[in-house]
């Protein structure tokens, strides 16, 4: 499993976009579409592809490029495979830097925003969207390509910012609350139709009594968490959407230290500090515990729904350690029932510009071809994913999946495709959050605020407004959000302002001069001596 | 005078030959005797989660470095403390060679069943310890390996077993990826069996990547292959060693 990258990830990841504003200035020309693609030519492109950990869809990508290679035998595809958005991010912004990106890539819009720090590195594709011949449903597109309107409108505009569209989405999810129904009901409550806050609460606090012994009453064994997060920047993310609160502007103004994160992390703390509530981080995989009678309330993304319940197809811990009990699967807990909100998230993919603008049409052609009715609903169906396209959404063939629920504990297995309808239903109640240079950090920022506050009441520390102040401004510290100002970043601007070049690259510039110096001394005293002899 | 003080050295060498002989590893100094303040083995394992543990260790090796938080695997001559992300300079990092003792004051936590020092800072001291690997084969199984968690150990004679199949349907001995959904360079898993139960153990990339002896010894296991290995007895949601050396069985 992959801990071990997570916590390295979201440190990485802040650190980084300051020190890639600094070499990405240097970039390349922009892309101009080419009037014919050259099919005579030989290209060999590479695509950075994220999965679950998950073969089947390791074996979809595959196939896929199989598929392609049919319709285009010239165009060669190389796979990279990764498990982690935050291993992409970091290769990329490594590559970015040699000019070795790679062509096609699995990426989140956070990530775009800091990439387009260098200049010309991504290709906007708004164009390529419209090209009659090439772009979606062109006329010399080989396969059955969606037209634009053919795209879930809400998941499209979300790869738009700074004036441009700069990815295609492959893959939405939400997240989920997966919840024991079989124990809530044990401890006398019934589920609303709508999940609240204040309900979770509730239930995981009366979940905490212990019988003589000092085992949990409910599940009669001596561990139980009975509410665990999986993410929890979105858990605060989510929240103070919820809550109206603010997380930040549009252009990069940061308004998450505010009084509503405050309230927010004290009620959080009441819970955890008896243990009613821990997160992914800290505790392990909700999906660990909850099938284990080990957790009532487990909130992860739909497109883990496969680890979730007593049938599980995918499972971490041993068969003998599994309980029997019925599993619901609900949208994540409201405070506003009649206005509810859930975070879009998901992997989308954007191309990367390179000198030969024949190679970037052999990219936009394949990451078209990721759009497919074959592609989209295969992929939608190793997890609780739903198709980007409504072309693939309303098809017969998906229609029938989702018809098929429970059939069977592996393609039709009940909670996964539950979990597809959960977002289908709630489209239209989805957010995210806005992309600017420095959004990544933000959102690492809003989970740790979380972690630690967990953390700090679980090892007897008191969370009060001191407390509060110095988290406030050690995270700030941490994610150097003090060097994200309003419109600093912004991504329409593509000139940020990117602080102060780090100490490597003064040497190098210095260096480089004192090298003119002495050229350009030399090339005078030659020419002194020179005449001095004529 | 000379023979006076070559046989100083020469019982000097003996004992401390001795030293390292009773406790199965290579030391320098007294690895046993704690410093005011430290907790000993013991003390740490009746910690209560969540608190503040301060113990002296002995780096037995490293997993991963970024910005500053290092992992690394550490041993005294009682048992094994695996510290996740401790506070650590990149120049400090390549200070941490193995045997090299630190004092780490952190707090401990559990993770899939894997008890660990995290959040934690550290100073080095005087004094250098390699424990050598301790045979827990017949430990396999039992309720008692739990309490070697974490320490440099040995399994002896398991035979390859297959971790799954190919895209043919064959069976292979070991996957990319817990499920085979990796590629070279990612995880290795693969299972072994003794007397009929079997394990499935692991190669961390991040502890010993695809250049590694070890990585290359697993990808030209066979299925039916009797083994000997030497890794870290890690634990998530069961026993799972992150294995170092892989060796035809003797």
């Amino acid at each position: 499993m992959s801990r071990k990258f997570l916590s390295l990830a979201a440190l990485m990841l802040c650190g980084i976009f300051l020190l890639t504003g600094c070499h990405g200035q240097a970039g390349m020309n922009a892309f101009e579409i080419p009037e014919e693609f050259d099919l005579s030519r030989e290209y060999e492109i590479t695509f950075w592809a994220k999965n679950d950990t998950n073969k089947t869809q390791t074996a979809i990508y595959e196939k896929a490029i199989a598929d392609f290679k049919e319709l285009y035998p010239n165009i060669k595809v190389n796979l990279r495979l990764y498990t982690d958005y935050g291993k992409i991010y970091n290769d990329v912004i490594t590559n970015i830097a040699t000019n070795t990106t790679p062509n096609v890539c699995i990426t989140y819009p956070d990530h775009i925003a800091t990439y387009l720090t260098g200049s010309n590195q991504v290709v906007p594709l708004e164009d390529l969207f419209a090209n009659t011949r090439y772009g979606l449903g062109g006329s010399e597109v080989r396969f059955d390509s969606p037209k634009a309107e053919e795209i879930v409108p809400q998941f499209l505009e979300e790869c738009a910012f700074g004036g441009h569209y700069y990815a295609l989405p492959y893959m939405r999810s939400t997240e989920a609350c997966y919840i024991n129904k079989t124990y809530v009901e044990k401890l006398g409550y019934e589920l609303p139709e709508t999940l609240t806050w204040d309900f979770i609460w509730e239930v995981s606090e009366a979940a905490m009594e212990k019988d003589i012994d000092g085992n949990f009453s409910v599940n009669g064994q001596k561990v139980l968490i009975p509410f665990i997060y999986k993410s929890t920047d979105n858990m605060m993310i989510q929240m103070l959407k919820q809550q109206g609160a603010g997380y930040s502007t549009d252009d990069g103004e940061i308004l998450l230290f505010n009084d509503t994160t405050e309230e927010l992390l004290a009620g959080i703390a009441e819970h955890a500090a008896n243990g009613a509530f821990s997160t992914f981080k800290i505790s392990s995989y909700p999906a660990n515990f909850l099938n284990a009678g080990q957790c009532i309330f487990a909130i992860d993304s739909t497109a883990g729904a496969t680890w979730m319940g007593t049938d599980a197809p995918l499972c971490d811990i041993s068969a003998d350690k599994i309980v029997s009990f019925e599993t619901e699967v609900m949208t994540i807990p409201q405070f506003d029932t009649s206005n509810p909100q859930m975070i879009s998230q998901g992997p989308s993919v954007c191309i990367f510009n390179k000198k030969d603008p024949q190679e970037v049409m052999a990219s936009w052609l394949f990451t078209q071809y990721l759009l497919t009715n074959q592609v989209q609903i295969a992929y939608a169906e190793t997890e609780g994913y739903v198709p980007v396209t409504l072309k693939a959404q309303e098809s017969a063939e998906y229609q029938d999946y989702l018809s098929r629920g429970g059939e069977n504990d592996t393609l039709y297995y009940d909670v996964k495709i539950k979990a597809a309808e959960l977002l289908l239903d709630n489209v239209d109640h989805t957010f995210v959050t806005p992309v600017f240079v420095g959004s990544t950090s933000l959102r690492d920022a809003s989970g740790q605020l979380i972690e630690n506050t967990v953390k700090s009441v679980r090892r007897g520390q008191a969370v009060d407004d001191a407390y509060i102040g110095k988290l406030y401004n050690d995270i700030t510290s941490l994610y150097r959000l003090d060097q994200i100002g309003a419109g600093a970043g912004l991504v329409s601007s593509g000139k940020a302002d990117l602080g102060k070049l780090p100490k490597t690259s003064v040497i190098l510039l210095v260096s480089l001069a004192g090298v003119w110096i002495l050229i350009l001394l030399y090339v005078v005293i030659q020419a002194v001596k020179k005449k001095r002899n004529q | 005078m000379k023979k006076i003080t070559s046989l100083l050295l020469v019982l000097t060498l003996v004992l401390a030959l001795a030293g390292c002989g009773s406790k199965g590893g290579k030391s320098t100094g007294d690895a046993d005797v704690k410093s005011e303040g430290v907790m000993t083995y013991d003390e740490y394992v009746a910690a209560a989660l969540d608190t503040e543990v301060v113990v002296e260790t002995y780096v037995q090796a490293k997993q991963s470095w970024w910005d500053d938080k290092a992992t690394v695997y550490t041993q005294d001559k009682d048992g094994a403390y695996f510290v996740y992300n401790m506070a650590c300079s990149e120049a400090d990092y390549a200070k941490l060679t193995p045997g090299t003792k630190i004092k780490v004051t952190g707090y401990k936590g559990e993770w899939s069943g894997e008890v660990e020092i995290m959040d934690a800072t550290f100073e080095i001291e005087d004094g250098n310890y390699v424990a050598k690997a301790e045979d827990v084969t017949s430990l396999l199984g039992s309720d008692d390996l739990i309490k070697h968690q974490n320490k440099f150990v040995s399994f002896k004679g398991m035979t390859v077993e297959a971790a799954g199949k190919d895209e043919s349907g064959n069976d292979v001995a070991y996957l990319y990826s817990w499920d085979g959904s990796g590629q070279d360079g990612d995880d290795l898993y693969f299972n072994v069996s003794l007397n009929g139960n079997t394990y499935t153990f692991t190669v961390e990339s991040y502890l010993c990547d695809n250049t590694t002896d070890v990585y290359t010894a697993v990808k030209a296991l066979n299925i039916g292959d009797k083994i000997d290995m030497e890794g870290f007895l890690y634990w998530y949601e069961g026993v799972n060693p992150h294995i170092t050396s892989v060796k035809a069985a003797k």
